[in-house]
């Protein structure tokens, strides 16, 4: 189970995996990235053994991820259940520690900082969690959750100051800042995810890294969140890592948007450039799925159905990842990984077409786009 | 724990400074969604401000199984800690002309072999019952908790390592190692059984505790005081611990009483406190010697009475108090 025949053409093919600045992306090509995260790698060992523990495998659960994220910006990561957003999000937090590959913040290699320094930067990148029922501690008042930030970070705000900055938070994300000694419990779960919002925002961050913010909430409350976010982006400057699966809430709310697949970046620009003009099949696939409102609409529109399971990703396959359910596939899939470039047959054009894609025969498919 | 808000007050829409595109949302919430004044329950004191302690309480207090065993505890701890208050004897005056005489007025559980009152031991006795019970409990949970939480909090090998140890010390048979043990201590004082108990009882508090920390130090909450960039004694002592404590306490309880039976166990087999220590165990013991109990059953059934009424009183303590910190049985 371990080694397999194809393994080393495959690390060899990984390696040079291409920048992801577009001109596509249009302004944010001229603007210094506040994030930059080159060939992130995360690969959990499988072991066996009792007492001496021998390692039988990795599930690569991140394998060579690359982009940019701007200041004041919002990149959406989709993608299905198990395909690593959820790692990237902790990578870029520092809960887990990457195999390999860089994590630059402002130009600052942050990878391996830790102690003091790692606190400083944590500052600066804070994180929302997906479940508000298991992210807040139940124990602890609204006023305790949202003042932790202060008592370990006690420069950001005097003692005697705090109770003012955690109310103030509480009016921001729209609670009454009387109940600063409510607890959890007392909440509904769009509240508590507001709860959790104001503990991210607590320290002033300038980028926060929300995984599937709105996932576990009811649709009528992901709009008051979504909502939410948005305004306190704008007043705040922040730049979002917005991770879902969700995939019209991802456009709404996205300035960029990157598709994950089994621990790579399939395809990743614009909004526009995703939804309207995708050139990777799994991205086609996926969007082939949504679901069109309207009757007439969808007369034309192709559904791409695509067969099997996603593969284990202690066991990938060869090549590219996607090649096991892609109906383009060819031997050239299983010999050579694609990299994430802008297309050679699009290089050069201007039309939105020309984004990175990680496909050896990267088109567009009119089709499968609702109009 | 902190102050609670002081009145419910009518629920303002939140105020937001920023622009309009927000104001609909602040509004649509402050309207329809459930907010804990509005909660489904109206006025009454359940929506006030309440941790799982409070809350814990407040069943409590109607539970009648707790507040039997509560009082039932009450009365134990009142006498064990001043025994005068309803006995004014001496256990240890005996008069051996009065031997396993039956009970009259002024002795109303009568006389053992010795000629000592039964009554005034049985009320003596609990004093002994009630300091090995309370004291071996505090100690496994101390120490059972220490290492349990320290093997899950740390994992790996040290998990390995302390998860085998426990291993080891549950593996023995409590009685059986009790005979070994306390059969090669020359002289044996409360403390002597305390410590035993504590020795081999620790385990099973370990295996609770390291499960309980496993399962606190999962939660998203444990990764945001991470993110946010707390050091481990602050995550282990005020996320993991408040949320881990409950199921050792509701263990620790149980075990109480079993405990109690335990020194009782040991003191009949001979190697647990001795003469002139007033305990239920000796007496009963005491009493089976030489099958004495068939002429005069008295000297067994009133020690034995008050050893099951004190097991049984924390047992139940033990379940109410479990029964009250699941919240899944809410």
């Amino acid at each position: 189970m371990s080694t397999r025949p194809e393994k080393p053409a495959e690390e060899s093919g990984e390696k040079p995996t291409a920048v992801t600045t577009t001109k596509g992306a249009g302004a944010s090509a001229e603007r210094e990235p506040i994030l930059e995260v080159r060939d992130l790698v995360k690969h959990f060992p499988l072991t066996q053994g009792i007492l001496v523990k021998r390692q039988i495998g990795a599930v690569k659960a991140v394998d060579g991820i690359s982009f940019d994220l701007y200041p004041g910006e919002t990149l959406g990561i989709v993608g299905e259940s198990g395909c690593g957003k959820s790692t990237v999000a902790k990578l870029l937090m520092h809960l887990e520690r990457p195999t390999s590959g860089t994590i630059k913040y402002k130009g600052e290699d942050i990878t391996h900082l830790s102690g003091r320094a790692l606190r400083e930067v944590r500052r600066n990148i804070q994180m929302v969690f997906q479940d508000p029922y298991t992210s807040l501690n139940p124990r602890m008042t609204v006023g305790d959750i949202i003042g932790e930030p202060f008592d370990i970070h006690p420069d950001v705000a005097p003692k005697g100051d705090r109770r003012r900055k955690v109310q103030e938070l509480l009016d921001v994300v729209g609670l009454n800042p009387e109940y600063i000694n409510r607890y959890p419990h007392q909440f509904s779960g769009g509240q508590r995810q507001r709860i959790g919002i104001a503990r991210g925002l607590a320290l002033r961050p300038e980028i926060i890294v929300a995984d599937e913010p709105v996932s576990a909430l009811d649709v009528s409350v992901q709009a008051q969140v979504v909502n939410l976010m948005e305004k306190l982006q704008d007043e705040f400057g922040l730049s979002y890592m917005f991770i879902a699966h969700d995939l019209s809430i991802v456009r709404h709310i996205s300035d960029r948007v990157g598709v994950m697949y089994l621990g790579k970046m399939a395809e990743i620009g614009t909004d526009e450039q995703i939804y309207e003009h995708p050139t990777h099949p799994y991205t086609q696939a996926l969007l082939s799925a949504v679901p069109v409102p309207d009757p007439e609409a969808r007369d034309g529109r192709e559904r791409i159905v695509l067969e099997g399971d996603v593969p284990s990703p202690a066991n990938p396959p060869s090549g590219c990842r996607f090649r096991t359910r892609c109906w383009k596939a060819t031997d050239k899939c299983a010999e050579e990984v694609p990299l994430l470039a802008v297309p050679e047959t699009f290089a050069g054009q201007d039309t939105p077409a020309a984004h990175p894609s990680a496909c050896h025969f990267a088109e567009e498919k009119a089709a499968v786009v609702a109009a | 724990m902190s102050q609670q808000p002081q009145s419910p007050q009518p629920f303002q829409p939140p105020a937001i400074g920023g622009p309009g595109g927000a104001m609909e949302l602040a509004e649509t919430e402050g309207q329809g969604l459930e907010h804990p004044e509005g909660g489904p329950d109206g006025g009454g004191p359940r929506e006030r401000g309440r941790s799982l302690w409070s809350d814990a309480w407040h069943d409590l207090r109607r539970n009648p199984v707790f507040v039997i065993a509560g009082l039932l505890i009450v009365f134990l701890v009142l006498i064990s800690l001043w025994p005068g208050l309803i006995t004014s004897a001496d256990p240890l005056s005996c008069d051996l002309g009065r031997s396993l005489q039956e009970s009259s007025s002024g002795h109303w559980f009568g006389f053992n072999a010795q000629g000592c009152d039964v009554y005034t031991r049985v009320v003596h006795g609990a004093r002994t019952s009630v300091t090995v019970g309370v004291c071996a409990t505090l100690g496994v949970a101390v120490l059972g908790g220490l290492l349990g939480g320290l093997a899950g909090f740390l994992g790996g090998v040290w998990d390995a390592v302390l998860s085998r140890v426990t291993d080891i010390f549950f593996g023995i048979p409590i009685v059986l190692g009790g005979l070994v043990f306390l059969s090669m201590t020359g002289s044996r004082s409360v403390w002597t059984v305390v410590a035993f108990i504590v020795l081999l009882g620790w385990p099973q508090i370990a295996r609770i505790a390291r499960g309980a920390v496993m399962t606190a130090k999962q939660n998203d909450y444990v990764l945001a005081a991470r993110a946010l960039g707390a050091s481990n004694t602050r995550m282990l002592v005020r996320h993991i611990l408040p949320n881990a404590v409950a199921p050792v306490i509701v263990t620790a309880t149980i075990a109480l009483g079993t405990y109690i039976a335990l020194e009782a166990t040991l003191s009949f087999l001979g190697v647990g406190l001795q003469p002139p220590t007033v305990s239920w165990g000796a007496d009963i013991s005491a009493a089976s010697e030489g099958m004495q109990f068939r002429n005069a059953p008295h000297i067994l059934v009133y020690p034995a009475i008050a050893l099951s009424l004190t097991v049984l009183a924390f047992i139940m303590l033990g379940d109410a108090v479990r029964d009250a910190l699941d919240p899944k049985l809410r």
